[in-house]
């Protein structure tokens, strides 16, 4: 594997498979979160199970790490010898007159991604860890929803959520599409995966703003 | 038409180089862009400086000799030319062009505009070719049938003409779309099958070996491409080079 990955074409792929891969959890994690909105014993139940499930708990989520570490990882290896690779820069370089902002800075959307993340850690994953394994609190199923709404109290903390997300859109407009170019996947069906790049890198960090902002003006 | 040249100058090799500032009148519109430079280097040797050093051959946009970076893209701001191809009517009176060589590590500058691109041609040669018995029994390659759809896809990579402006463009400095169009060239052809399992496998390890970067699929390289190179063809390197992983 490591000999596998040393090639530019498997870095390419790598990044392709892990990054579709945290596409598919994203609309996971997306599906959960909208029934907070209109259905608080629906969002328990899901929080629960997810929390509780042996198969989510002790494969998915472990798998799921891996997924996210390495994608960041092999996204900082790659830029690092992309950079490399031009010592001397231009003193002028017009890069807006042949590709697309987003495709340019895909580094800048993934770290504020990750900046997200480290909050996301913080806000949710690390206590729900500390309450179930290091604290070992008794089940409780209805605890979710509860701990959940608190955390959107706080403006600034909204405001990060919100523009965090709008960062992701970016990184989702070139990444989603671009991961089947990589993995080979350029035919007639082409325009019909950069449609739905499009729709997906759209509707799915706005869905997760308009949840965020839903939850803010609640608590109002 | 009055205007202001930035142009890179570098002794050698192996010197620090510069930009330097001249400035040239009397260019008119219908002169190419490297009629412009004729100007300039006549301009400069009768004052017994040293010319601007740049690559230039059939100037018929066939041979991909020319190359320079103009005002930040490689061959300058039109689309499907190469530098010999580019007009000054693309500027005005008053305007200040920006000219660079093609920068990339696995392009080392040999002296002002000129860089070295031999990395493409050691490429070629790791397998960027067909092997074909010509002693005397050699058969016609018509006589093979090809699907007209796979014929005009090999023929349209066969196309590049090398001048390393994917390379430029890029961000990166990736060479994947020259050499995946050398790639594809032969992969769509019946007389390409033999030899494309080691074929990708070498001119990839070949590309890497380079030092280029690799591609992150902005598509800077297929807009400046003068000959229109698709990135399609990338992706089909990339199953070529995926398939050919797994045969070993």
């Amino acid at each position: 594997m490591g000999g596998f990955l040393k090639s530019s074409i498997a870095k390419k792929v790598a990044m392709a498979l892990s990054g579709l891969f945290l596409v598919l959890f994203l609309l996971q994690h997306f599906t959960i979160n909208l029934t907070s909105v209109f259905s608080e014993d629906l969002f328990n139940e899901l929080s629960h199970f997810m929390g509780t499930n042996f198969l989510v708990q002790a494969v998915l989520q472990p798998v799921l790490i891996f997924g996210v570490i390495f994608h960041f990882v092999m996204g900082f290896v790659l830029e690092a010898k992309n950079r490399g690779a031009r010592n001397v820069k231009y003193v002028k370089y017009n890069g807006g007159a042949n590709s697309s902002w987003m495709s340019r800075n895909m580094i800048y959307s993934g770290l504020v991604v990750l900046a997200f993340l480290a909050l996301h850690f913080y806000d949710f994953w690390v206590p729900e860890i500390v309450h179930k394994y290091v604290e070992s609190h008794p089940e409780d199923a209805s605890r979710y929803y509860s701990e959940m709404i608190v955390k959107f109290e706080d403006p600034i903390r909204v405001a990060a959520y919100c523009l965090s997300f709008v960062f992701l859109s970016l990184h989702l407009l070139h990444g989603f599409s671009s991961s089947f170019q990589s993995m080979g996947w350029n035919n007639k069906y082409a325009k019909g995966v950069r449609g739905l790049t499009v729709a997906y890198a759209i509707i799915i960090p706005l869905g997760f703003i308009f949840i965020a902002l839903f939850h803010y003006i609640n608590n109002l | 038409m009055k205007l202001t040249l930035k142009i890179w100058r570098q002794e050698n090799a192996k010197a620090t180089g510069k930009m330097v500032s001249y400035p040239i009148d009397g260019i008119e519109g219908d002169m190419s862009f490297l009629e412009m430079l004729d100007v300039l280097n006549e301009e400069l040797v009768a004052k017994g400086e040293d010319p601007v050093e740049f690559d230039h051959d059939c100037r018929e946009g066939i041979c991909g000799t020319c190359s320079l970076q103009i005002n930040g893209e490689p061959h300058g701001p039109d689309r499907l030319i190469t530098t010999c191809q580019l007009h000054m009517r693309k500027f005005n009176d008053g305007d200040t062009i920006v000219i660079e060589p093609f920068r990339a590590n696995a392009f080392p500058v040999v002296k002002d505009l000129i860089v070295d691109r031999s990395a493409f041609d050691r490429i070629q040669q790791a397998g960027g070719y067909v092997s074909v018995n010509t002693s005397g029994n050699t058969i016609d390659a018509n006589s093979i049938p090809v699907n007209k759809h796979d014929a005009d896809d090999s023929f349209a990579a066969a196309t590049c003409i090398g001048c390393g402006a994917c390379v430029a463009a890029c961000k990166n400095a990736s060479a994947m779309l020259f050499t995946s169009a050398k790639v594809s060239q032969y992969a769509l052809l019946p007389q390409g099958q033999v030899e494309a399992t080691d074929r990708v496998m070498n001119m990839v390890r070949q590309m890497d070996l380079e030092g280029f970067g690799n591609c992150t699929n902005t598509g800077a390289c297929e807009i400046e491409c003068p000959k229109g190179i698709s990135l399609e063809n990338i992706a089909r390197m990339n199953r070529e080079y995926l398939s050919a992983s797994t045969k070993g």
